[in-house]
């Protein structure tokens, strides 16, 4: 697919591009900076603005025969037509010279500037934008110096317009170039954004309900090239200059964005620093320019004056504020004194929150006390996205024609945001989708195919293609229809296929079933091994791949039976209790527990120790994403009071303890664990920071072009490859489903929301108008059974508990079925049959 | 002209009436297209015709269709029965008189491009009129003249009405099929040109009701007998709309190339009250007004030759302006029109209307210096060729003109007001 080369001079500099370049990207690429306004690279142009104004030669050519006209000297001749063009909607042509800085393109774009001025309220003193903002910029170096506009005459408008709770419209800033309006409608497809009116009164409108109904309109605000959309959590909170900046990757997810994270020290804060946005990092291979709304606003968290600040020891049943030394002799006794009794061991209990270096010391501390570690999650197969992951070097962003993306058992749009938004674009480039869902999301609008399956029957459905792709005869129970026939026959004849799996609808040990049919899949497909292929979990937390990666897993059975046995336990990033209240009793019992922790959540309060760990904002750290990238982040605030980073806080431990596990530093846990995890081996903090230059270029001196996401300069991370070898396909063993008897009443079954409840979410009150409220979903035939109507209260018992919750109807949901939002405040870990009746 | 062409109702009481129109020949050239021509030859009959484009640009009908994507199904045809330009009143009158001679011209160029359905694109203002012209359709479809196999061939036609909601920019055949699509009415980036992808991306013909209405005779007359009418580039008849300072102001259909004086003073009466003229608006408000010199009277009102003396020929709205009228008055009127129907999509149009359109008010006023009226004229010249349509470029005309022949006038409201 390689374009031919076209050959044009820009300013006397020759320049070749692939044929179709825009001749304001083409002058980029040399370093040419054309102005614009309503040009961004990641949209379509429309030439609105005029700002990019040049003048264009075209070599004149004979009308009669066509052929190109030369002068005396030999010399093509070129010819210039009477008025500027725009070099944002002109793709280069062969031989053509465009003249960008001559005297009548300079006038011509001069003219553009002042006539935009001419309805500008011009309050860059207290304008948001002020010091970041491209027609300031441009307006210095393009406009002139004073206007022929009589200030009076300004048209005034609404300065303060909600567009919903999360974006502020300044009408009279707004300079129409549609860029949010394009953003909304090309690159998220959420069309919510619009033009009404016309002329001088032309103006932005949210047409949904809520306002600005969208998870990514944050990105408006940085691609807006005037102060016109303001954020509720940054709008006048600081100058852009008076900010310091720290790379960060957004906790959130297991996409991984990068970050940067703005803060400054306030007053407020006693003089600490504080977070006073986020912002997005460029990474081209994995959020682009984006980021989606929860990580931009739900960062409050990390600063919220719920922190633990010091160690806790538990004496006389309650939990007090001791020294570090203390509490280190504390814990170090307890343990010792837990283990030197006969029965049980020690069990280390840790989440996907903590980074890589945690999760490394972690398992060598508890292993070193002849412990066991356990991940607490519950979607299987990080051992088979471990051997079968993506391959080296894939990037979503390139997947297109001939390739082919299964997503299964996950809804991206709420679970991994910007994973949802790359699978589209690869649609828009050509590659097919397929998704395979118990019910309706919204990736489905993409997908050439769209399988549905009941619940419970995910893995039948992913072994029914497996079955299609090998004809094994074991699979024979699992035969599908057509429809999987042809999916099937998509998956062989790809080019490239890789496969998101998520866990839906499944429990356990169904989402390992599911793992292994779909590495299966692609195994015998030939789609392992090299970049753009392999498997993906869509992860409930940021480095859940880490920590398989660095040898922790869950216990398929769950934590209970283990916990019965344990004498210790010791607990890093994680609240078990808070998921499965039935483990409160096990961990009070004469069971010896130390928490690691940012809040004083279930688990804590049962704890004998508590360490107050750090946020990810106040230390150094990596994290692997889903796709098997390994991305640094560090530190852009002090710490918050007595805390450590968890990982210092285990070896302080260990070392108590008289186990040797001494690191200086985070870089040092890395060699480590370079050392001993095989796709890790030649990972360094530095080679972790190599930032090759991207395109589009944005920020600083390009933020007029491309927005004011920040360069890249702290490393675009490194993608470990799986194990696998491409041509050397393993066996995956299989697990056979079994068929789940038909119980009475409606299968509850979890699901996910992007805007939940839970401790990384709630202390961000800017987001709070948009949470999620608890709430069940019900099929209206099944609602009008129950005699339900739409937000009735209704009552179920579970595990012993009788629920009461208002119902949603909701259409796409199956019959048969009940969803519940994860996190709301009832938690539900795996599907579950419930009575649900109506409550008087 | 003593039979007319298109303003045929003038003729034959009731031609909008089916039958009246059937007793006529009405529909006799699409029969004829559709039962002896392939679409092909229909549009070479209409090349050979030399018929241009009444909507304003004056581009030949037929090379226009031969630009549709070759392949490319399904096509529409649309109608542009916007009429907004001020001082234009000929769509209307046919449209309202003698409704079927345009609506089998639409017939014809949609057989002509293969499209199974067309489009008329009324201004909101017509809604009383595309009301009528619904039933009309209704009566068509009765007489099997539309809908499914026409004329008992394979050949299938829908006609729709579609009501603008008031914006002069939806005359523009892009913004008008963005109105259409649903969407707020702007011009589009050219290319794709509508004929490539237009309505719904599809291929797409936009022509203007009166030129429409000319193919009904072309078809039956043939090329020849166009050509013989006009001049040789600028071939037919053309309803031309008098209006301002005139005696007998209205719709005259003269051959293009009638040359203004006989339109004026032989058609139109010439001035009242002994006045005399000052000054022709030749397109409405969208082309440089002409001082009414001998030379500017007796030139030919056609495509060619208005041109040369500094004009357009537009759409033929001839507004008149006598001694008594002051002619920075007048641009101002015209500023206010186009400050009111930018659509504001590009820079230089939106805040250059509004800034053009504040000054003059200034002078209107009396409020201004002498050098405001530099500041206008550079206003103006500033937006020159910038703009993302025509309706920008339209807009600078009057006032770059205005200054050009008449700066007296300008100066003069800035000394009454000190
Ligand atoms: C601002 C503007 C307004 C226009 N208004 C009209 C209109 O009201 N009616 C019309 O037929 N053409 C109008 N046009 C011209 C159309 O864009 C288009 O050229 C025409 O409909 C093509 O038909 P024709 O080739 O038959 O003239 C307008 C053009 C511009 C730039
Ligand atoms: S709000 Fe900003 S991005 Fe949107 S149109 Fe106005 S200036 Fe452009
Ligand atoms: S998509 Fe995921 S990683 Fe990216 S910003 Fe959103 S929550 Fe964070
Ligand atoms: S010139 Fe005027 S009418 Fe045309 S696109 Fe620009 S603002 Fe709209
Ligand atoms: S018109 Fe080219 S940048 Fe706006």
């Amino acid at each position: 697919m390689t374009k031919s080369l076209v050959t044009l001079t820009i300013d006397g500099i020759e320049v070749s591009v692939p044929e179709g370049t825009l001749i304001v990207d083409a002058a980029k690429k040399v370093g040419i900076d054309i102005p614009v306004f309503c040009y961004h690279p990641k949209l379509h142009p429309v030439g609105m603005c005029r700002m990019c104004l040049v003048e264009i030669g075209r070599p004149a050519r004979d009308r009669s025969t066509g052929e190109p006209i030369f002068d005396e000297d030999g010399q093509q001749v070129i010819h210039f037509g009477p008025n500027l063009e725009t070099s944002c909607t002109t793709p280069v042509g062969e031989g053509w010279v465009i003249r960008v800085n001559s005297e009548k393109a300079r006038e011509g774009r001069k003219q553009i500037v002042e006539y935009l001025l001419t309805s500008h309220p011009l309050d860059c003193p207290i304008c948001d934008k002020g010091g970041e903002c491209p027609l300031q910029n441009l307006t210095m170096e393009h406009g002139p110096g004073t206007s022929r506009f009589l200030f009076d005459e300004k048209i005034d408008l609404d300065k303060h317009v909600p567009l919903g709770e999360l974006i502020f419209l300044d009408r009279e800033r707004c300079i129409q170039c549609a860029r949010c309006v394009r953003f909304q409608e090309e690159v998220v497809d959420d069309p919510v954004l619009g033009f009404t009116n016309r002329g001088r009164r032309l103006e932005i409108i949210t047409s949904s309900d809520p306002g600005f109904d969208s998870y990514f309109s944050g990105n408006t605000t940085d691609i807006c090239p005037v102060g016109a959309l303001t954020t509720a959590d940054f709008r006048f909170g600081a100058r852009p200059w008076e900010l310091n900046r720290a790379a960060s990757i957004c906790p959130h997810c297991p996409v991984g964005c990068n970050l940067t994270l703005n803060t400054r020290r306030e007053a407020r804060a006693e003089g600490r620093d504080v977070i006073k946005r986020v912002m997005p990092r460029q990474n081209e291979h994995v959020n682009e320019i984006w980021i989606c709304d929860k990580g931009r606003f739900a960062h409050h968290f990390a600063s919220s004056i719920e922190r633990l600040t010091k160690p806790m020891v538990r004496v006389n049943g309650d939990l007090v504020q001791v020294g570090w030394d203390e509490a280190l002799v504390r814990a170090t006794e307890g343990l010792k004194d837990a283990l030197g009794r006969s029965k049980g061991g020690l069990v280390g209990i840790a989440g996907g929150r903590a980074s890589n270096e945690d999760l490394y010391v972690f398992r060598r501390f508890i292993e070193g006390l002849d412990g066991h570690t356990v991940l607490d999650d519950n979607l299987a197969g990080g051992d088979l996205t471990r051997e079968m992951g993506v391959g080296r070097g894939t990037d979503l962003g390139q997947i297109g024609p001939g390739d082919v993306i299964l997503v299964i058992a996950s809804d991206l749009h709420e679970e991994a945001p910007i994973w949802w938004l790359r699978l589209k674009q690869a649609v828009e480039r050509g590659a097919e989708l397929i998704v395979a869902n118990a019910r309706a999301t919204r990736l489905d609008r993409y997908a050439a195919h769209i399988i549905r399956y009941p619940y419970r029957r995910a893995v039948q459905t992913a072994l029914g293609l497996l079955h299609a792709v090998t004809k094994r005869a074991d699979l024979s129970p699992f035969v599908g229809d057509k429809s999987l026939q042809k999916v099937a026959k998509l998956f062989m004849k790809a080019e490239n296929a890789i496969i998101f799996y998520g866990r839906e609808g499944l429990d356990y040990k169904a989402s390992e079933a599911l793992a292994q049919a779909c590495a299966s899949l692609l195994t015998s497909t030939d789609h392992v091994g090299r970049a753009n292929n392999g498997l993906i979990a869509v992860w409930p937390r940021v480095n859940t791949q880490g920590a398989w990666d660095m040898g922790l897993q869950p216990i398929p059975s769950g934590l209970g039976e283990i916990l019965e046995q344990a004498s210790a336990v010791y607990v890093m990033a994680s609240d078990p209790v808070a998921d499965d209240a039935s483990l409160e009793t096990l961990l009070r019992e004469d069971t010896f527990l130390v928490v690691q922790e940012l809040f004083m959540t279930p688990t804590a309060e049962l704890a004998d120790v508590v360490f107050p760990a750090r946020s990810f904002i106040e230390r150094e750290g990596t994290y692997t994403s889903g796709e098997h990238r390994v991305q640094r982040f560090y530190p852009a605030v002090l710490p918050l009071g007595g805390t450590k980073s968890d990982w210092r806080i285990v070896t302080s431990l260990a070392n108590a303890m008289g186990i040797e596990l001494n690191f200086p530093s985070a870089a040092a846990v890395m060699l480590a664990i370079a050392e001993s995890v095989p796709n890790y081996s030649d990972l360094t903090y530095q080679a972790l920071t190599i930032a090759e230059s991207q395109w589009p270029h944005v920020g600083g001196e390009s933020l007029y072009f491309g927005g004011n996401a920040f360069k890249n300069s702290q490393g675009l991370g490194v993608q470990v490859g799986p194990a696998a070898e491409p041509g050397e396909p393993s066996e995956v063993a299989l697990t056979m489903p079994v068929e789940e008897s038909e119980e009475d009443g409606l299968l509850l079954v979890p699901i996910t929301r992007l805007y939940d409840r839970g401790t990384t979410v709630l202390p961000s009150k800017v987001l709070h108008p948009r949470l999620e409220r608890l709430h069940i979903e019900l099929n209206p035939k099944d609602a009008s059974h129950l005699g339900v109507i739409d937000g009735a209260q209704v009552e179920f018992r579970m595990n012993g508990k009788r629920f009461q919750l208002p119902a949603r109807l909701v259409a796409t949901v199956p019959e048969g079925i009940a969803l519940m939002p994860r996190s709301l405040g009832v938690s539900v870990v795996n599907p579950i049959p419930v009575q649900i009746s109506s409550v008087e | 002209m003593a039979d007319h062409i298109l303003l045929r109702h003038r003729d034959i009481p009731d031609l909008d009436q089916l039958e009246v129109y059937l007793e006529h020949g009405g529909f006799e050239a699409f029969k004829q297209a559709v039962t002896g021509m392939t679409p092909q030859e229909v549009i070479d009959v209409v090349k050979a015709s030399g018929l241009r484009g009444r909507g304003g640009a004056g581009f030949p009908a037929g090379v226009k269709w031969g630009f549709l994507a070759p392949g490319v199904f399904p096509r529409y045809v649309v109608a542009n029965a916007d009429e907004s330009e001020p001082g234009t009143f000929k769509d209307r009158e046919i449209l309202e008189r003698n409704p079927y001679q345009f609506l089998e011209g639409v017939a014809i160029c949609s057989y002509a491009a293969q499209a199974n359905t067309a489009y008329v694109y009324c201004r909101g203002e017509f809604w009383d009129l595309a009301h009528e012209l619904e039933h009309k359709i209704d009566a068509l479809h009765e007489a099997g003249l539309l809908g499914e196999g026409i004329f008992s061939t394979d050949y299938s036609l829908k006609i729709h009405i579609h009501l603008g909601a008031g914006a002069y920019i939806c005359g523009e055949e892009t913004a008008l099929l963005d109105s259409m699509e649903g969407k707020l009415g702007q011009p589009r980036l050219r290319p794709p040109f509508p004929a490539a992808q237009g309505l719904f991306a599809k291929p797409t013909v936009v022509n203007n009701v009166e030129t429409l209405t000319n193919l009904p005779p072309i078809l039956n007359r043939g090329a020849d007998w166009y050509r013989s009418i006009g001049t040789e580039k600028s071939a037919g008849p053309k309803v031309f709309c008098l209006s301002g300072c005139v005696a007998r102001p209205g719709n005259y259909e003269l051959p293009l190339g009638t040359p203004f004086r006989q339109l004026i003073f032989e058609h139109g009466g010439g001035i009242p009250g002994g006045r005399s003229i000052k000054a022709i608006l030749p397109a409405g408000a969208s082309a440089p007004l002409l001082p009414a010199t001998d030379e500017v009277l007796d030139t030919p009102m056609d495509y060619e030759s208005v041109p040369k003396i500094g004009s357009q020929l537009g759409s033929a709205s001839i507004i008149v302006i006598d001694e008594t009228v002051n002619i920075a008055w007048l641009v101002h009127k015209t500023t206010r029109f186009f400050e009111h129907e930018s659509c504001g999509k590009c820079t230089p149009c939106r805040e250059g209307t509004y800034w053009m359109h504040h000054l003059l008010q200034r002078i209107e006023r009396g409020e201004a210096d002498l050098e405001d009226i530099d500041l206008l004229e550079a206003v103006a010249r500033g937006m020159q060729g910038k703009c993302l349509c025509a309706l920008g470029e339209f807009a600078i005309m009057p006032v770059i003109s205005g200054i050009q022949h008449f700066r007296a006038d300008f100066e003069a409201r800035v000394r009454n007001g000190r």
